[in-house]
């Protein structure tokens, strides 16, 4: 029957080529602009780090006063260099690392090459096993590393695969910015979207970096942060000691806390850190704190782009129009054929065999639209540069999942449009058909 | 013609009058806010920087085991390579002139802070974006001096990028002037007053007020104080630099061509790639790039919407024209004229879509709401909403004209025959 139905569907259909045209065209831009601008939100909505989301958290303390602070007396966003080393000095969580951006210059091997620019992170060594990143070669730097402030450095498989041509690097030297660090690990292409741990300080949608080196060698290399850095009030330092001790901030740390009792008392031991320089005088109002898992730390800082969440939100309310447009297409087409229709009922076909005929012609439209509509959204994530910067166009893709749900969607709301059509199509009175003619 | 039948034929075709009805309203509602996202992002993307973008054009690079910026001698080498490379740019054949800068208008890298009228203020004063510059700064961007003078070479002085010392002179934008000064009503008696820049306890000199300049930034943030710019005299010290490039008319390209050979003769050492050099317009294009995308995004869901919707009109229209054939061949036959079928349908039309306006209007308002709310926009003007609903009426009325053209054309003959 199931054939009979589209066969007796696809006829109806190219009877009137036009209005099947028009329908399938509605149900294929409709559902491809959905798809296209779905395609970016979903890249940037997604959870980073699924499996650890809850358990990983950026403390704030709030450093500059209800006079300076970010609207709603909230704290900045990150942590100034003396708060941020008391911290970690602390170490209150089982694990944590403070981090800030750095853009580095790295000599190739071969003199005849000219330098490049290499970009990537100052960590701990907690990084790598916080944030669960995969290694190519060798691991991350011991906590040892840290406290001997050594010269070691992880590297990316890209830069690997420049630099040593994707050998295994382990104990080789590297030089950056005229200073040597000691490979002792090589990353796999490790790139979370958006870049949690450092929407604030650098780029959420960024290139992956390419160097990890330790933050206390760094400092005393006196490496400046290559991202954001934010002061207020007075800003009269002049070199780099007056900036470490300012109360700008450019610090980003993380830390991870596995229970509800940890997080607790994490909570607690930053309330009374705060409280502690409230009465050292450091800082002259009450502690305010916060701290943030990745999500909730996504959500304040609206990493989700403007441009994509309107984007969506239009094609929506356009899928919507197409489909409110379907229906009165359809309820035309099935009513001219109410004698037909007649016939049918006369002959002893039930409701029910109505149903499904004219499900079965709305699932074609609607199959032939999921059809164009992908067509569409291929055409339109290859042209999605025009709307977004290059960065985040780059998330927008077309994967099998993607195409699975441009079809669905497309038949199944062309099969929702099709119910109040279909229902009137069934409500047709035989007798009353017959007569008429 | 009379309402009342036209009325009571609508009734026996509910689902087809709430379709188009509610159809033509949110189309209303999604066309007018579209529209109103369109124009904003088109007048942001038109508003001048108040810098010369032609024939401009900006290198950045950093140096290979250059000196600390930290202590004073590095400071002084630093300074040195900077000056030996501004030589070499100034030297370049198409090359007009030439100054170190440490950001551009819609460069979206920002050194911000705030500047007031006292000593040791402790509230925030007038946010502003600073740029560090030499006495070529003028000409080598195109600002307009509107009051007093340019930097000369006495004023510039040089340091160490983090060294936070207060310079003796600064110049101003317009924007600037009016908020630090608005009981002053000539723009020139800003010029030989003091001010101070980030709390600092130091005065600074303005000598001269610039028109207009725009801040580097092009995010929201920055969006409150986007004409609020600071010229400063000095050359920054750091391992890296930048410097903005006038080129003579016409010879942009050989120019920047030659920028990377005369800088590398200078010392190769640097890193001085593709990305390192970019015309003005390439950095207009990519701070705008998402506004001009988003305009193009909604002008393309407009048309289609529009589209979509005549269509349906059309479409549905068609029907009852055809469920009504005899009806009109009966009408015509009692003395109907052409013209009074075509206004019938007109007039349904026009009434479906009048309903439907009323309702769009509403959803217009709620969805700008919606926006105004989730998304920070602006309120949407009245005019935009009632130009959407004479728009909405026209449309209807284009797309019924054919299937009513075609109903007027149903011979009265018709009614003697059977349906």
């Amino acid at each position: 029957m199931f054939s009979y139905y589209l066969q007796l569907g696809l006829r109806s259909l190219r009877r009137n080529p036009l209005l099947t045209a028009l329908m399938v065209m509605a149900i294929g831009f409709g559902v491809a602009a959905s798809m296209i601008t779905y395609s970016v939100f979903r890249a940037v909505s997604g959870n980073p780090i699924p499996e650890k989301s809850e358990r990983l958290f950026t403390p704030q303390i709030d450093s500059w006063g209800p006079k300076y602070n970010l609207p709603g007396n909230e704290p900045p966003y990150a942590l100034n260099y003396v708060d941020a080393m008391a911290l970690m000095r602390d170490h209150k969580a089982k694990r944590q690392t403070m981090l800030y951006p750095i853009g580095l210059s790295a000599l190739p091997r071969d003199a005849q090459s000219v330098p490049f620019n290499v970009q990537g992170f100052t960590a701990q060594s907690d990084f790598f096993a916080m944030f669960d990143v995969p290694f190519q070669y060798g691991s991350a730097w011991a906590a040892a590393d840290d406290e001997q402030r050594a010269a070691v450095v992880v590297i990316s498989r890209k830069l690997n695969d420049k630099l040593f041509d994707g050998a295994n690097s382990l104990g080789r030297e590297i030089t950056l910015s005229g200073h040597n660090y000691r490979v002792v690990g090589v990353t796999e292409n490790w790139n979370p979207k958006p870049r949690f741990f450092t929407v604030w300080s650098g780029s959420s949608f960024g290139e992956p970096s390419d160097i990890y080196i330790p933050l206390s060698r760094a400092l005393d290399l006196r490496i400046d942060t290559a991202g954001s850095n934010s002061c207020r009030g007075r800003i009269d330092y002049q070199d780099w000691d007056g900036w470490l001790q300012s109360n700008c901030v450019w610090v980003t740390p993380w830390v991870q806390l596995d229970s509800a009792a940890e997080i607790e008392q994490y909570r607690q031991f930053l309330e009374g850190y705060a409280a502690d320089q409230q009465r050292a005088g450091r800082y002259g109002w009450a502690p305010n704190v916060r701290l943030r898992n990745v999500m909730q730390w996504l959500d304040y800082m609206q990493v989700v782009p403007q441009e994509s969440s309107v984007s969506l939100l239009v094609a929506l309310c356009f899928f919507a129009i197409c489909l409110i447009n379907t229906i009165g297409l359809l309820l035309a087409k099935f009513l001219r054929r109410a004698s037909e229709i007649g016939v049918r009922r006369a002959l002893g076909a039930s409701r029910r065999e109505i149903y499904v005929q004219y499900l079965i012609e709305a699932g074609a439209v609607g199959l032939a639209g999921g059809v164009l509509g992908l067509l569409l959204t291929a055409l339109g994530i290859s042209g999605i540069g025009l709307l977004f910067q290059p960065q985040i166009a780059r998330l927008a893709h077309l994967d099998l999942a993607l195409v699975g749900l441009t079809l669905l969607v497309s038949v199944l709301a062309t099969m929702v449009a099709a119910l109040y059509p279909t229902w009137r199509a069934a409500q047709v009175q035989p007798a009353w058909q017959l007569k008429s003619n | 013609m009379k309402l009342h039948p036209i009325l009571a034929a609508l009734r026996k075709h509910k689902a087809g009058t709430v379709l188009i009805a509610l159809q033509i309203a949110l189309t209303l509602a999604i066309v007018c806010n579209a529209v109103f996202i369109i124009g904003q992002r088109v007048e942001r993307v038109n508003r001048p920087t108040g810098i010369d973008e032609s024939n401009l054009f900006l290198i950045s690079q950093q140096w290979v085991g250059a000196p600390s910026g930290d202590t004073a001698d590095g400071v002084e080498k630093l300074d040195a390579m900077q000056k030996e490379d501004l030589v070499a740019l100034r030297n370049l054949p198409d090359v007009v002139s030439v100054a170190p800068i440490n950001s551009l208008p819609l460069l979206n890298s920002s050194w911000t802070g705030a500047l007031s009228l006292k000593p040791d203020e402790k509230n925030v004063g007038t946010r502003t974006a600073y740029y560090f510059g030499d006495e070529q700064v003028l000409p080598t961007l195109g600002l307009k001096l509107v009051a007093g003078r340019a930097f000369n070479a006495g004023d510039v002085q040089h340091q160490g990028a983090r060294d936070q010392r207060d310079p003796a002179t600064v110049m101003v934008s317009k924007a600037v002037a009016d908020k630090l000064f608005p009981q002053a009503s000539a723009t020139g008696s800003a010029v030989g007053k003091a001010i101070y820049l980030n709390g600092s306890g130091k005065p600074s000199t303005i000598v001269g007020v610039v028109e207009r300049m725009q801040t580097p930034g092009t995010g929201s943030w920055a969006s409150a104080f986007a004409w609020n710019s600071t010229l400063v005299p000095t050359r920054m010290d750091a391992n890296f630099s930048r410097y903005a490039v006038r080129t003579k008319p016409g010879r942009l390209d050989a120019a920047m061509r030659a920028a990377t050979p005369a800088l590398y003769a200078v010392n190769p050492l640097r890193v001085l790639d593709e990305e390192s050099i970019q015309s003005f317009a390439e950095i207009r294009d990519k701070a705008y790039r998402a506004d001009v995308g988003m305009a193009a995004l909604m002008g393309v869901v407009c048309l289609i919407l529009i589209g979509v919707t005549a269509a349906g009109i059309v479409g549905l229209t068609s029907f009852w024209v055809g469920q009504r054939h005899r009806q009109i061949g009966v009408r015509r036959a009692l003395g109907a004229r052409k013209v009074d079928i075509l206004h019938y349908f007109q007039l349904e039309n026009l009434l479906i879509a009048g309903v439907g306006a009323v309702i769009g209007v509403l959803l217009a308002i709620s969805l700008n709401l919606l926006l105004i709310r989730q998304f920070e926009m602006e309120r949407l003007p009245l005019a935009y909403v009632l130009t959407g609903v004479v728009a909405v009426l026209a449309l209807g009325q284009a797309a019924v004209f054919a299937p009513a053209r075609r109903a007027s054309n149903v011979p009265p003959v018709t009614a003697t025959r059977a349906a």
